[in-house]
């Protein structure tokens, strides 16, 4: 199953000096379990704990991406061009995997495949032994799913948005369970999903 | 771009002090208690989730906005856009101590999974896990008649025994194994009808058809996740989501799953017995739960492989016919693993379905679970999959090594199942220029894996082959980016670099003279044999800086210190012996990468030292070497750190003690070949093209003559001779202007040293040439015997002598 999503932003190269890698989105689906700490801020250390495990993974996916566009000679993931009509080329965009050992950063040894997509990564946290054409095939729906929202713009505030992006995830990812879900199906769900969401 | 706005509100976010946050808190409170749905609700409650997942650090919100959201949440007329929202919020919150939510307030299925999502955020402290589990669990087995939305909660169940696989217990386990069956075998095959039309619905003259297949056929069989249909019923969803969650369910029901107890043994094996006597599945239907399971999902696994046959209409189906054969396999394999008796039904068609796929590099990626599962179950069905493991150690890694996804899984692969090669890794060592190709193209991802694999790869009848296909891994990059280059046809899209432009090594590349280079460099299997690739450095210089082969040049030094960690655990000293000549060689010939050089002198110079310390006497078995090496140093500053390494082992190891062989004579010759290295050292006057040479390399120098003199004592008033003069180098002014006054401080220092240590011949000998039980510790507690007391009395006493002289 699916540990977590994230999206995060992708830096240029040369803006790499200025600013941090930021995690705009992310969603943990079932926490392993906290270790006993009888200290009176204990959830609370655990959820900062969380939080900058979340950022250490996107902080990876980022160089990744970034090594991967270099090494193939592409400009870099930002900077290309988009115009607002066309959907965005998904077949084209930078992707890959992973391996988390464990104890960095999580407990358990994890698997992270990522999507470069404008200027956002998106990446899924799996648990080891996760069929990873599927877990491909869900990140890229999740792109297109969102980009058919137009979350994806610059200009649009994913920030504030994001019950869509929850939204799509108890259809499309629920609890972390990838589904085999098949052209027909996706479009079913998307009717569904934007009949119960007033625009 | 995304970065400018995002900050700017990420700042704004975290910067709201706690009494706007207050606030701002009050201001839902009293939207949420008049139950006002409307978009101005919406829209705060998007700013509050935002406010909270925005920093790290915890956000605290009143109890009266807690409680509302978690009664809103639980509310029959929310709609599910702020049921979401509230879920949400509450969610990233977590962990919190504060939450009271339950699953017991929840009205229907929908709100169950919201609320669920957010107690399995709280990191089990308070056995929230088993306790969602079992409510779910109630919920399924309460009997309604597949619905309202049961799909809800399938994913919750799975989720929670990946959490906990102790929270259901063995009957329920039975239970849903039970009600797994139903779903996946017994969905209707024909379509669902679209929701009740608007105003406008025309009377339905027609029953929707039956579903069909991904070509478009009518479906032949019964329903699986790749039948298509314009609308689905409820009972086909819960197919997709049952066969979803298969695999993982039979991992933890299965006989060595932490939900089966002892006693399921007995009835397995009746079981297995009955599997095996009942060729016909009709005769399953007596089995019990667990069994039929198996039994079904066996069936819906071979229709899976059945239907991915067909081709396609929609781009997204071909994706999935794809990854439901990877799981078919997958849930294939773990099938046999559970009960043997599905081997023999399931060879035949696996067997087959490798045929068809083996030529189709559209579905390469699916040749690693069937390798795996041949692996796995070959041998007690006695099959040769040795034409498997042919096939794909042989052509995938370097037909298809630019594929980044399979790269990582075919490495993944390899690593994973080690276990399973059941002894024999000779496959894995014989093919490692293979799988080098994998790590060559793909170096960032895959040098984590490398540093796992790599030691099983090595191994004593390849370990020099590897240590020169490792030296030149960036000049296999170069050569496959040339690959790629000439293989592929002009309408293809390109898979390499297409800025960057280098005519002259596509024609060294095609030039029937450097053909046999090329093709060494690029085989597939260990050959045994080395060939000095040097001619191809030099061709390939103009790829030397693009991107792909300087990340590769950065993976390269760590890999090699894996590498001498794994093979001094096993090398013999002939091994050794040749290892480090090697390292002498390959120093001056690597492929220019920028900072490549540096980076692999530092390593191969300190992995020239452990194998020295490894094997002592390899200074006297290879003093001709090293003399050559001394002699030949034309250029020092180049190549400081190996001739300083150099430099110390001889120093070091030349004596008698280490190597009965070593005699005087040889001691004499490595004192005239270093001392004339110094020599020409301190003479040469460094200019813009000659840097200077780095003091250390004169200091190692000095020690090492004097180590040397005092084993050889006749040598003594040579040395002294030298370092005096070295010492008033040091001293004249000139000296400061090309080194720094550190630099040259330490020179002097050294050389006094030195000289005092040598006007007592014995402490000398004592301190240069000490035996082997100076390395017990011993020898440094005791006030009698520590060295440092030692120097440090000898110096006191030679400025004493020294002061009682004239001059």
């Amino acid at each position: 199953m699916v540990y977590a999503f994230l999206i995060h932003t992708l830096r240029a190269p040369h803006a790499e000096d200025q600013g941090l890698c930021r995690v705009l989105y992310s969603c943990v689906f079932g926490a392993e379990k906290s270790p006993d700490d009888p200290r009176p801020h204990g959830a609370e250390r655990d959820r900062l704990l969380r939080k900058e495990q979340i950022l250490a993974v996107a902080r990876q996916v980022e160089s990744m991406c970034r090594l991967q566009q270099q090494a193939s000679g592409r400009p870099p993931v930002d900077l290309q061009p988009q115009s607002s009509d066309e959907p965005v080329p998904l077949h084209e965009a930078p992707h890959g995997a992973f391996r988390l050992a464990a104890g960095d950063p999580f407990r358990e040894p994890r698997t992270v495949v990522w999507l470069g997509v404008l200027s956002l990564g998106f990446a899924l946290i799996l648990d080891t032994h996760e069929n990873l054409l599927l877990a491909e095939g869900t990140l890229r729906l999740l792109a297109r799913l969102l980009d058919h929202l137009r979350l994806l713009a610059p200009s649009s505030s994913l920030l504030l948005r994001a019950d869509r992006i929850e939204g799509i995830l108890t259809r499309f990812l629920p609890h972390g369970q990838l589904l085999f879900l098949n052209d027909q199906f996706v479009q079913g769900l998307e009717k569904e999903f934007s009949a119960a969401w007033p625009r | 771009m995304f970065t400018t706005g995002a900050e700017s509100l990420l700042h704004q976010a975290r910067e709201i002090q706690d009494e706007e946050l207050e606030k701002f808190c009050s201001r839902i409170n009293k939207l949420l208690q008049k139950e006002d749905f409307g978009p101005d609700t919406v829209d705060s409650l998007q700013r509050l989730f935002f406010i909270v997942s925005a920093t790290k650090y915890n956000r605290r919100l009143e109890k009266t906005c807690v409680d509302l959201l978690q009664s809103t949440l639980c509310l029959p007329t929310c709609p599910e856009q702020l049921q979401v929202l509230c879920a949400a919020i509450l969610r990233e919150m977590s962990p919190s101590d504060s939450l009271t939510l339950s699953c017991d307030h929840t009205q229907n299925n929908r709100q169950l999974s919201l609320v669920a999502s957010v107690l399995l955020a709280q990191g089990d402290r308070r056995e929230e896990v088993r306790h969602v589990g079992q409510h779910v669990f109630k919920v399924l087995e309460s009997r309604q008649p597949e619905g309202p939305s049961l799909r809800h909660l399938l994913p919750v169940l799975s989720k929670v025994i990946s959490l906990a696989p102790s929270s259901l217990q063995e009957d329920q386990t039975t239970l849903f194994s039970k009600r797994l069956v139903d779903w996946l075998r017994y969905a209707s095959i024909q379509q669902g009808l679209p929701h009740a039309g608007g105003f406008f619905s025309t009377p339905r003259t027609r029953q929707p058809g039956p579903v069909t297949e991904v070509d478009g056929a009518v479906a032949t069989d019964f329903f699986t996740v790749l039948s298509t249909a314009q609308h689905f019923t409820e009972d086909q969803r819960l197919n997709v989501q049952a066969f979803s969650m298969l695999r993982a369910w039979l991992l933890h029901s299965g006989p060595e799953g932490p939900g089966t107890p002892d006693t399921d043994d007995k009835s397995e094996l009746e079981g297995s017995t009955l599997s095996v006597l009942s060729a016909a599945s009709t005769a399953s239907r007596l089995l019990p739960p667990r069994e039929r399971l198996r039994e079904v999902a066996f069936e819906y696994c071979q229709r899976l492989i059945e239907q991915s046959n067909r081709r396609a209409l929609r781009k997204g189906d071909a994706d999935l016919q794809k990854a439901c054969l990877v799981e078919a396999v997958l849930v294939l394999d773990e099938l046999c693993r559970q009960e043997p008796s599905f081997l023999y039904r399931t060879l035949s068609c696996l067997q087959a379905l490798h045929g068809r796929l083996r030529g189709d590099p559209a579905y390469v990626r699916a040749l690693l679970p069937l390798a795996r599962f041949f692996l796995n179950h070959g041998e007690a069905a006695a099959v040769d999959s040795e034409a498997i493991y042919q096939h794909l150690f042989t052509r995938i890694p370097s037909e298809l090594f630019h594929n980044p996804m399979l790269a990582f899984e075919f490495i993944q692969f390899c690593r994973d199942n080690l276990h399973l090669f059941s002894g024999n890794l000779s496959i894995l060592k014989l093919n490692f220029p293979n799988l080098f190709k994998l790590l060559a193209w793909n170096s960032p991802p895959l040098t984590s894996e490398f540093v796992g694999l790599l030691p099983v790869l090595v191994d004593a009848s390849t370990a020099v082959e590897m240590l020169h296909a490792l030296l030149d891994l960036p000049c296999l990059t170069a050569a496959l980016d040339l690959q790629l280059r000439s293989l592929s046809a002009p309408s293809e899209r390109p898979l390499w670099d297409t800025s960057l432009r280098i005519p002259s090594c596509m024609e060294a590349f095609r030039d029937p003279q450097f053909q046999g280079l090329f093709q060494h460099l690029l085989r597939t299997k260990a050959s045994g044999t080395s060939e000095r690739l040097t001619p191809l450095h030099q061709l390939l210089q103009p790829m030397a800086s693009c991107a792909r082969v300087v990340q590769c040049a950065e993976a390269v030094p760590i890999l090699l210190q894996v590498f001498f960690l794994a093979v001094t655990q096993f090398a013999d000293g002939a091994l050794i012996s040749h290892l480090a000549l090697l390292l002498l060689e390959r120093s001056d010939s690597l492929y220019q990468v920028p900072g490549y050089e540096a980076s692999m002198h530092r390593v191969l110079s300190s992995q020239f030292l452990a194998l020295c310390k490894l094997k002592p006497s390899l200074v006297v078995e290879l003093a001709k070497d090293l003399l050559e090496f001394v002699g030949s140093v034309s250029d020092v500053h180049r190549r400081a750190s190996m001739v300083t390494s150099v430099v110390w082992a001889i120093g070091e190891y030349l004596a008698v003690s280490y190597d009965r062989r070593c005699t005087a004579e040889q001691i004499n010759k490595f004192f005239e070949a270093l001392e004339a290295l110094l020599f020409e050292i301190t003479q040469c006057r460094p200019s813009a093209t000659l840097p200077k040479c780095p003091s250390q390399v004169i200091t190692v120098l000095m020690t090492t003559l004097t180590k040397l003199a005092s084993r050889s004592q006749d040598l003594i008033p040579r040395v002294s001779l030298f370092l005096s003069k070295m010492r008033t180098l040091a001293q004249r002014p000139a000296a400061s202007s090309v080194h720094s006054e550190e630099d040259t401080d330490a020179v002097h220092t050294r050389a006094t040293e030195l000289l005092n240590l040598l006007k007592m011949p014995s402490v000398a000998q004592f301190v240069f040439t000490p035996s082997r039980e100076v390395c017990n510790p011993r020898y440094h507690r005791d006030t009698n015997t520590a060295l440092p007391l030692a120097l440090c009395t000898v110096s006191r006493l030679v400025e004493k002598e020294a002061g009682l002289l004239p001059g």
